[in-house]
């Protein structure tokens, strides 16, 4: 592998001098630590498969399934990022300064993704347990399939928000464009309130009122097949 | 007893048969179209159709047990650490636990592995009685990611990006409801007793340029040790095979229309895709423009049921086969020691494929405890391994009677074909001509 500068306490990588290999060879190799990325020009594949509570900072864009399968750690990226960001996270966190594009926080599993712009289209899709909160809008067919876990939208959603749902729970602060099969606006109870809150302090957007969301879900219609249904599948 | 309306000089209808007027009442009566289990049962130009030439004048036999034919095979050497070392070329296609019992999962996987070979696992996630009775296991990558988690794909030898598969090529899952259980739901992430869809296309990307990326991302969460295999349904496979080694893959997998399913629309069975004669030969053609024939390895499935299918897949280039429904059947499906319960269920010992119901009377294809216990687990695995080894022996006793010293020295030259259909999908020529329909073009 090649060099890397080691600060007292963080390690830079220098993505125009070192590859993708070495950073995450050398970050499946660590147990604790803060990591600081530089120049990733929008490389595919940063910090995927992390198993360890380390500190990541990437300075700048990256590409497809930045931080994919993350576990435990945190991953800040100063900058976008492309389709597929935290894809199938487990757990740890992961913030992207900038905007994300499709299938934020696809298939994950745990953990907390949080997008401070816009995300693209199908942000969230058939998310299993993770907790998703977007600080702009989101586009369309996001969380479909959405199995468990919860998206928080501060802006808009666009079309066939919660197409197909399950369990995930969705709320959204801005403009609906339109709910996608299954998914019906449904009633903002305590609990709910509770939620909105809990995922707004998670991720830091301390100055907006729960009280403005709505909540979408599944209406569970379509849990079990039936030909009456035939022309909504 | 019925009597037989032919010999009273009735007359059947070829074209409204009585599974097809049978097929008529069912949906009248019901409004549904039927869901069933297995493969495409019609009747498909097959490797029946092939046969080898064995040795004679122009060409010297190997001596039946004494001189060595080698059967082992090396997947996935392209790019991995740690490709997949096997003594036999015939493994166990992806089954899903859902689909199958724990039980079964777990014969499958010692089986395999007294066999010296790999089993798959399916759409729901690797399970400690399969990860534990495998030696080597592949962990499918599917587009539901139903239990998908990185543990589990770090535990695995190999890794399969699933893009179809050739019961239904385009569409995606479905296990209904009644074998939704609590641990099957909590593995996937799903409430209990619901009809569950699995997605037909991968949430993350889409074509071929997005796919190098994902398996890169796989190679990278898994520090390039493991193989990647892409498996494709068998449709357009002379364009599927080229883009997906063009992609990355080390192992790519094709399953022809004859390929199981546990539960998929028959019309969607029998109506689409092509069969696993037609596809292999296109499969080969692609790697080899590509310069990646035996670089990058070919899997073949659908239909395989003994060594003489092995040995015309080997001939036609494959590298491996994969088996599933035969597998089970090795394991006990179909046995007729069930006929008076399948009869119970509206079916017969051999014609059973109602897979998605859950009430298998062998204890395979279900969720049901009580059926589950019915099979075991230790003499299933002994089965399938009786079965695994009676198929390679089969291969190499034709391999030797063609002179070759190993499975993969078979070649198109030792077949010809007994059909013009099956002549020009192989491109072998017609038994006593030189023709090959379509050469040449």
């Amino acid at each position: 592998m090649a060099t890397m500068t080691t600060p007292a306490v963080t390690t830079t990588v220098d993505l125009s001098v070192q590859s993708v290999r070495d950073l995450n060879s050398a970050l499946h190799k660590a147990r604790e630590g803060s990591w600081h990325v530089t120049r990733p020009d929008g490389a595919h594949n940063l910090a995927v498969g992390l198993d360890a509570p380390l500190d990541v900072r990437i300075d700048g864009h990256a590409g497809y399934y930045c931080a994919g399968m993350n576990q435990h750690a945190t991953v800040t990226v100063h900058g976008n990022t492309g389709v597929g960001t935290a894809e199938n996270m487990m757990s740890g966190t992961v913030r992207v300064r900038g905007n994300a594009s499709q299938s934020a926080g696809a298939t994950a599993h745990g953990g907390l993704l949080v997008v401070e712009g816009d995300a693209a289209a199908r942000c969230g899709i058939s998310m299993k347990g993770v907790d998703i909160v977007v600080g702009g809008s989101v586009g369309h067919m996001s969380a479909f399939m959405g199995q468990a876990g919860r998206l928080l939208v501060c802006g808009d959603a666009g079309d066939a928000l919660g197409d197909s749902l399950y369990e995930a729970r969705i709320y959204v602060r801005g403009r609906v464009k339109s709910l996608g099969a299954d998914c019906v606006e449904k009633e903002m109870r305590g609990e709910h309130l509770e939620d909105v809150r809990e995922l707004l302090t998670a991720a830091a957007f301390t100055d907006i009122d729960p009280s403005e969301f709505r909540r979408y879900g599944s209406a569970r219609a379509l849990y079990h097949f039936d030909v009456d249904n035939s022309s909504a599948y | 007893m019925y009597d037989d309306p032919s010999a009273r000089g009735l007359r059947e209808s070829a074209t409204f048969d009585r599974a097809t007027i049978h097929a008529i009442q069912r949906a009248a009566e019901t409004g549904v179209y039927d869901i069933r289990g297995w493969g495409a049962k019609r009747r498909l130009p097959h490797f029946d159709d092939l046969l080898f030439l064995g040795a004679s004048m122009s060409r010297y036999p190997l001596e039946g047990y004494r001189e060595r034919c080698g059967t082992d095979v090396v997947l996935g050497d392209r790019h991995a650490t740690f490709p997949l070392h096997l003594d036999t070329p015939v493994t166990i296609a992806g089954m899903s636990f859902g689909a199958l019992s724990g039980r079964a999962k777990e014969a499958l996987g010692r089986g395999a592995s007294d066999a010296g070979t790999s089993t798959t696992t399916g759409d729901g996630g690797m399970t400690p009685e399969e990860r534990g009775q495998s030696k080597h296991l592949v962990y499918q990558y599917l587009p539901s990611r139903y239990g998908m988690n990185p543990d589990d794909l770090r535990k695995a030898d190999a890794i399969e990006v699933v893009l179809g598969q050739g019961a239904k090529p385009g569409g995606g899952g479905m296990l209904l409801g009644q074998k939704i259980t609590e641990r099957v739901a909590g593995m996937r992430t799903l409430p209990v007793g619901v009809d569950q869809r699995s997605a037909c296309r991968h949430p993350d990307w889409t074509g071929p340029d997005d796919l190098e990326i994902k398996i890169r991302e796989l190679r990278e969460i898994t520090d390039w040790e493991k193989p990647v295999y892409v498996k494709i349904g068998a449709t357009r496979t002379y364009y599927d095979v080229k883009l997906a080694a063009k992609a990355g893959a080390d192992v790519i997998v094709v399953d022809g229309m004859q390929g199981g399913t546990a539960a998929t629309q028959d019309v969607f069975i029998e109506h689409v895709g092509i069969p696993t004669l037609a596809a292999l030969p296109q499969a080969v053609r692609a790697l080899q423009e590509e310069g990646l024939h035996r670089k990058v390895q070919l899997i073949v499935s659908g239909g395989i049921r003994s060594g003489a299918d092995v040995a015309k897949c080997m001939a036609l280039g494959a590298d491996a086969v994969a088996i599933g429904t035969a597998a089970l059947i090795a394991l006990g499906d179909n046995h007729p020691k069930w006929e008076a319960e399948y009869r119970e269920l509206g079916s017969a010992a051999g014609y059973y494929d109602d897979f998605q119901a859950g009430r298998d009377p062998a204890g395979i294809s279900t969720q049901d405890e009580e059926l589950a216990a019915r099979l075991d687990p230790v003499e299933g695995g002994r089965r399938l391994a009786n079965y695994l080894r009676v198929m390679t022996m089969e291969a190499q006793t034709i391999a030797r009677a063609c002179g070759k010293a190993h499975l993969h020295h078979l070649e198109p030259e030792d077949l010809v074909a007994l059909t013009i259909e099956a002549s020009a999908m192989a491109r072998v020529p017609l038994a006593g001509t030189d023709w090959i329909p379509g050469a040449g073009r």
